[in-house]
């Protein structure tokens, strides 16, 4: 990008830069200057920093391959990233309240957080359940839950993301359900189901069959959607939860496009069309706290994305080559501590992830470490969007770090040490492989003691941990409480609908779900059929689990 | 006198080899927390068990029975410890272990905190807490039961 001459210059300048800035090197600020992952940070970064010859083929332009800048012309000058905040509590009314909130208020897309039974598809009312339901998100058990959480709500005028990886066709099928009920085509639907297995063996561990059975009904729900849900998200493939596990920036990153590309692959070997079903593959990222460092990584993200699936898997459709993602902002940031502080470290987070060309975005409730967010928190949380979208102008332009000497490099340094990643994971034989043997579980749990290590040296301060500590705090901020009446409610309410139902349709549904689960009939087909008569999630869980096995993890530590 | 040999003792006591069992009960499956305490108990020369994810309160205090364990830690991030707690110290106390020391961590309120402790759970570390201070109640905690016991 620059002459040799200009680059020799700046080298001359620089050594002699450097003889004064000895001089004052004696006194340090700081005891290291690392990024939250650990990497060190030079001093000062220059165009020699960044003479790669490829720089206007690296960076390029926004809407063009490899998207370095941005997957769209014209990014938020057209459309601003979406609004989306994951939310979800208690009872189906009660989350069906807060999304009118939240609508109301001006979020411009939903998500929704289901509870710890829902999650790992116990029913309400299952033993394991006691004490769990509602508490970390809604309790969903039939269909008559999703539709009472979708009341008052136009599925044809609305996207919704619903977090939710085992038992995620069930619930992509309650959502077809109600949008039938509704009159809505499933052709008009839009929204993502995260739906990404791979990510709860390494980070999330929320799982309920084995990988291969797990990963066949991933790739059945993705040739359903093709056909007959085209505008819907199948996966979203994350890198947030491996990062709240502890992981780096790199590996949130590397393990990240390592299990899309296995969902990639699987999908091929299943026979599907490499360029029919990547453009609703996915992906969802951490935004976390070394601003510059996220940036570096949404920026080598779509870069990397974009150049293995139009070279290694020929990819023909310019759009398999967008890395689309959703942002989220870091939940294990924050601190239990002067919670209210939690409000500017979300604001820079969000920020990072607008500068970074996300599509959609949520930002954390500053009471996160305590509760599921109040009212007057998610509130906070959303202006916090509206005020970057209004009020900073960082919209006003698309990819406005680019040319930065310190973002650039920052950028190709993270690609390259993803790609190491990458050829790691290669070598070890895929993900696959890489969970059995408890590669990606080891490296994390590494990277988090390491972190923890660092904050108790105080090589990292975490402002009110330990620095800027307030004695004999009292939290003033409200805080909310889940009620023991919701598990009541809801156990009562399953079994109303248990005895209301019609049990025969049931149990024939769940039987033709059993051929198709032992046979190769589409799952997802046979999971509609089950919860349009109000078959219950465990129902439908307990029938598969002894055709695909119960995944046990061997305790590493 | 009396007081430097108590000294002594108890330091004596504070040097033999700690055996705890980590423990996840519940559905929740957030790991990262009790895999740090875990590391940082290893490197304190702590002997350490981890039972791993969805254990109920029957397996844990099986486990810590079997282990004959100093302590049990417990980890609950879900919402579930005013369930969860409870029916694992009932069921250690069932079971003639009372002397186990119940310790665990999470996301659990300070109102929770203060009646949990009231229902026997010795100590709770809640977000902000370091390695180093569970490791040096432990230490202090499993010497001082050890010192009762002999007295009794």
């Amino acid at each position: 990008m620059f002459d040799k001459e200009f680059l020799k210059n700046i080298e001359n300048r620089k050594r002699n830069w450097d003889k004064e800035a000895e001089k004052q090197r004696k006194v340090k600020s700081r005891p290291r200057f690392i990024t939250v992952s650990g990497e060190e940070v030079n001093e000062l970064y220059t165009p020699a920093d960044v003479n790669d010859a490829d720089f206007s083929e690296k960076v390029g332009f926004p809407g063009e391959y490899p998207y370095t800048r941005g997957i769209h012309h014209t990014m938020y000058r057209s459309r601003l990233w979406t609004m989306r905040q994951f939310s979800g509590m208690g009872t189906p009314r009660q989350t069906n309240e807060r999304y009118h909130y939240l609508l109301n208020h001006g979020q411009t897309g939903l998500s929704v957080a289901f509870d710890l039974p829902t999650l790992m598809g116990y029913d309400s009312d299952h033993i394991r359940s006691l004490g769990e339901v509602g508490k970390c998100g809604v309790a969903v058990d039939t269909l008559a839950d999703v539709e009472i959480i979708f009341d008052g709500i136009n599925l044809g005028q609305v996207s919704t993301s619903m977090t939710i990886n085992a038992p995620a066709s069930i619930l992509l099928a309650m959502y077809l359900a109600v949008a039938e009920k509704e009159g809505v085509p499933f052709e008009k639907l839009r929204g993502t189901l995260q739906n990404d297995i791979l990510k709860e063996y390494i980070a999330q561990k929320e799982w309920v069959f084995p990988p291969k059975p797990s990963i066949r009904l991933i790739t059945d729900l993705m040739a359903f959607c093709t056909d007959h849900v085209p505008q819907w998200n199948t996966i979203s493939i994350s890198g947030y939860h491996i990062r709240e596990a502890g992981s780096t920036a790199a590996q949130e990153l590397a393990f990240t496009l390592a299990d899309g590309f296995t969902y990639v692959e699987a999908a091929i070997a299943d026979g599907q069309d490499v360029d029919k079903f990547t453009p609703r593959l996915s992906f969802f990222f951490n935004a976390h706290q070394d601003f510059f460092e996220e940036i570096a990584k949404y920026r080598a993200a779509r870069r990397i994305f974009a150049r293995r699936m139009k070279e290694k898997y020929h990819a023909k459709d310019e759009r398999s080559w967008l890395l689309r993602f959703h942002t989220q902002t870091a939940g294990c940031s924050l601190t239990a501590q002067q919670p209210e502080n939690n409000i500017v470290r979300t604001a820079f987070e969000g920020l990072s992830g607008v500068l970074g060309g996300t599509q959609s975005l949520h930002t954390n409730s500053m009471d996160e470490t305590l509760a599921l967010p109040s009212e007057k928190a998610v509130l906070i949380a959303l202006r916090t969007q509206q005020i970057i979208a209004c009020e900073t102008g960082v919209a006003n332009t698309i990819d406005p770090l680019a040319g930065s000497y310190f973002v650039e490099a920052l950028t190709d340094k993270m690609e390259a040490d993803a790609e190491k990643y990458l050829e790691e994971i290669d070598r070890r034989g895929g993900v696959l492989k890489g969970i059995e043997e408890g590669y990606f579980q080891r490296e994390i749990a590494k990277a988090a003691y390491r972190y923890q290590k660092e904050i108790e040296k105080k090589d990292r301060i975490i402002v009110g941990i330990n620095d800027y500590v307030l004695e004999n705090e009292k939290i003033t901020i409200p805080i909310l409480k889940i009620d023991e009446s919701v598990e009541r409610g809801q156990t009562a309410f399953i079994k109303k609908i248990r005895a209301e139902r019609d049990n025969d349709k049931v149990k024939r549904t769940l039987e033709d779900l059993a051929v198709a689960a032992k046979g190769t009939g589409n799952t997802l087909k046979a999971i509609l059929d089950c919860v349009r008569v109000y078959t219950t999630e465990g129902e439908i869980i307990d029938t598969l689990r002894p055709i695909f096995g119960e995944y046990i993890e061997p305790p590493i530590i | 006198m009396n007081l430097i040999k108590e000294i002594i003792e108890i330091e004596k006591l504070m040097s033999e080899k700690i055996r705890v069992l980590l423990a996840k009960p519940g559905l929740d499956g957030h790991d990262r927390g009790i895999k740090v305490i875990a590391a940082a108990f290893r490197d304190a020369g702590f002997e350490v068990i981890y039972t791993g994810l969805r254990q109920t309160p029957e397996m844990i205090v099986n486990a810590a029975i079997q282990e004959d364990v100093d302590a049990v830690g417990v980890s609950i991030l879900s919402g579930a410890h005013m369930t969860l707690f409870p029916a694992i110290r009932n069921l250690l106390n069932e079971k003639k272990a009372e002397h186990m020391i119940l310790f665990g961590g999470g996301i659990i309120p300070d109102e929770d905190v203060v009646t949990l402790e009231k229902m026997g759970i010795d100590k709770l570390f809640t977000p902000g807490a370091t390695t180093e201070e569970a490791i040096n109640y432990l230490r202090e905690a499993v010497a001082k039961r050890k010192r009762d016991e002999k007295i009794i």
